[in-house]
């Protein structure tokens, strides 16, 4: 049991003045019998310390393959990683698990999606919070148990004493949650990947979870990555946000500048796909027709073009790079953008014709839901 | 502990309707006990006498209740053919078929166990490939092919241990793995499967996220909840081999249940069967209610589950 105490993962090269998190160019694809399914195709950004980046997508967008991807939590069969993932300035993209043990849990957690499947059946509460405290910080049974009940404590479970001896289908959903957030924080990571943290939940549950997501993230200055199909979820709670679409970020923004002005046709589809308590009872919600492409023979143009009711003929032969926008951090990937005279332009004329340029009805009215894509 | 209680009282209320139904089987089979016992040549009257004796012209269910006053003393009358006490006969027997059971179920679980769990790390890997064709082969060989060869290669040729014969541990060793052989492929397939099935549960990620090694995740995360299914055929297997060894046991020359109820039913000695079925049947509803014990103790929400039921 001779491991290093939390020390980095190569106990050199860690330069804590570099930025937390710098992710450049990382690609995931899959080998299949089919093919190679590309689940995040080159996708960088940078994260601070105690900053918050959500990455909002559709199922099936590679959002969650990329939080996984960066923490290096995917199998290694038929799994093709490429690109670079800094943490505080050293590359961990090659490491081998023996040494991403020692980031794993201490310096970067993940909060998974289904609590009811994300703690095990078996064993009780105490002791999946415990584990990791004796394998990162070697505390002893009294002090493990007391961090246990503080961190229990913390994230609001009521009787935490209790609590500890007690077996996770015991407890509600959300107090499952809450447990997986005491785990993954048990070791005060520096960042935490929250994977679609509330998707599980009862509505009543998923702000309260939020909260308390936020409320810990502030207190210990930790960054987090909060994955999630919600826009709502991230509008309050991050500092900026990576739209992602068919494995690439399509746009990434600061939070206020991404809903004041959005330049990506995919992000405004998405708003308006999200049912506002001022619509008036039995307004029909627009929805995005069709569905995300197939990632192992993605559309040649922007892959977005064949569900984009700004698509021209030029979108389904060129893919557009990812541009900067006039604000500082504005970054998009269109060739007509929203709210752009080439946008309206566009949008007018698939108005007049009636469809996109690859045939997407495009009316006034929302689209029936009889032409909208089952997703 | 009123989970045990309950299992206890269930148990009982099994043994008295297996042994009743055993009795009534027994008693409508065609054929005469008393004709049997008093010979072919036997006259009318002393046919009657017999018949007296065993208390064959009683209804029944009163010949049941009586029969089950003596069986609970412990006394299960006697052989028809050679006067033994019966309750001596099983005496006799009864060691060495769970010897058997116990020798062959641990041998297997002891190969069967590590060799699914370094299979399941690294599926797919040579180690699984070689194992699970091994196992397959061990699954198809029947132990009458298997058993001969054993004996030939460790009892004849290298002499180590005893071909047949019931002294010392020795004996058994052969017998034994003859048995586990097939069981040990099964369970191996078996535990490697759940693994596999296991190893791809969000559990088992969040677990490896802690940062502890694929060893501690398996050892520490995957095996338990992977166990339940190789239990349960576990307690169907060691309920088989209560009275199912009869092949076994005529190669090797044991002296097991198994033979003896086989025995009995030839010379239509329904004492000796009724006898040995009660052993049979109190010792499956003993395996199996020890195997509802290891449930509860493998899983929480099976003991809760019950504990509130």
């Amino acid at each position: 049991m001779s491991r290093k105490v939390i020390g980095g993962p190569t106990g050199t090269g860690r330069d804590p003045n570099a930025k937390l998190l710098r992710v450049v160019d990382i690609k995931t694809h899959f080998r299949t019998e089919k093919g190679t399914v590309r689940a995040v195709d080159g996708v960088s950004f940078t994260l601070d310390r105690g900053r918050t980046l959500g990455v909002v997508g559709e199922s099936g967008s590679g959002k969650t393959i990329l939080s996984r991807s960066i923490m290096g939590l995917l199998p290694k069969r038929n799994v093709v990683r490429q690109g670079h993932v800094y943490y505080e300035g050293t590359d961990i993209i090659g490491l081998p698990d023996e040494e991403m043990r020692h980031v794993w849990g201490s310096e970067m957690a993940m909060v998974f999606q289904d609590p009811m499947t994300s703690l095990n059946p078996v064993k009780k509460i105490g002791k999946q919070i415990t584990e990791s405290l004796f394998l990162h910080l070697h505390m002893d049974k009294q002090d493990a148990h007391d961090t246990a009940l503080a961190l229990l404590s913390s994230v609001g479970i009521p009787e935490p004493e209790q609590r500890l001896n007690e077996y996770p289908h015991q407890l509600s959903g959300g107090m499952r949650q809450r447990v997986v957030i005491a785990i993954a924080l048990a070791c005060g990571p520096k960042l935490l990947f929250a994977d679609e943290p509330t998707t599980a939940l009862d509505v009543t549950v998923q702000a309260q979870i939020l909260n308390l997501l936020q409320q810990l993230q502030r207190e210990r200055h930790m960054a987090m990555i909060l994955v999630t199909h919600d826009l709502g979820v991230v509008a309050g709670r991050t500092d900026e946000i990576a739209v992602m679409y068919a494995g690439k970020v399509v746009e990434h923004a600061p939070t206020p500048v991404l809903f004041s002005n959005m330049k990506m046709p995919y992000t405004e589809a998405l708003l308006s796909s999200i049912p506002k308590l001022d619509y008036p009872s039995h307004t029909r919600l627009e929805v995005i027709p069709g569905r995300p492409p197939d990632l192992i023979n993605p559309p040649r143009g922007c892959r977005f073009a064949p569900r984009c009711k700004y698509a021209q003929e030029r979108c389904l032969n060129e893919e557009p790079p990812l541009i900067a926008a006039e604000t500082p951090g504005h970054m998009f990937r269109c060739w007509f953008p929203v709210g752009s005279p080439e946008g309206e332009e566009a949008l007018s004329r698939n108005l007049a014709a009636g469809a996109s340029a690859s045939g997407v009805p495009v009316t006034d009215v929302p689209m029936p839901a009889s032409l909208a894509g089952r997703s | 502990m009123r989970f045990v209680w309950r299992k206890f009282a269930q148990l009982i209320v099994v043994v008295l309707a297996v042994t009743f139904l055993s009795y009534l089987m027994l008693s409508l089979l065609p054929g005469d006990l008393a004709q049997v016992k008093c010979g072919i040549s036997c006259d009318q009257q002393s046919l009657e006498r017999t018949r007296e004796e065993l208390g064959l012209n009683q209804p029944i269910p009163l010949r049941y209740v009586k029969w089950l006053g003596k069986a609970v003393t412990g006394d299960l009358g006697k052989s028809g053919t050679n006067q033994q006490p019966i309750t001596e006969a099983l005496q006799q027997r009864l060691p060495t078929t769970i010897k058997l059971l116990v020798f062959s179920q641990l041998i297997a679980l002891a190969i069967a166990v590590p060799a699914a769990v370094i299979a399941a790390q690294r599926a797919g890997g040579i180690f699984d490939r070689i194992s699970t064709t091994l196992a397959f082969a061990g699954l198809s060989a029947p132990a009458y092919v298997v058993a001969p060869v054993l004996v030939y290669l460790f009892a004849v040729r290298l002499k180590w241990f005893p071909a047949t014969g019931t002294e010392g541990l020795k004996s058994f060793v052969l017998p034994s793995v003859t048995l586990a052989l097939a069981e040990m492929a099964a369970y191996l397939r078996l535990l490697r499967s759940d693994l596999i099935s296991t190893l791809q549960e969000d559990y088992i990620t969040m677990a490896k996220a802690k940062g502890l090694s694929p060893r501690e995740v398996m050892i520490k995360h995957a095996f338990r909840p992977s166990t339940f299914s190789l239990v349960t055929v576990m307690g169907l297997n060691a309920g088989r081999l209560l009275g199912g060894t009869l092949i076994i046991e005529v190669i090797f020359a044991l002296n097991g249940i198994g033979s003896y109820i086989v025995q009995g039913i030839f010379s239509r000695d329904y004492f000796a069967v009724q006898a040995g079925v009660v052993v049979v049947a109190v010792g499956y509803v003993l395996i199996n209610f020890a195997v509802d014990m290891l449930y509860a103790a493998l899983d929480p929400r099976i003991r809760h589950a019950r504990a509130i039921a």
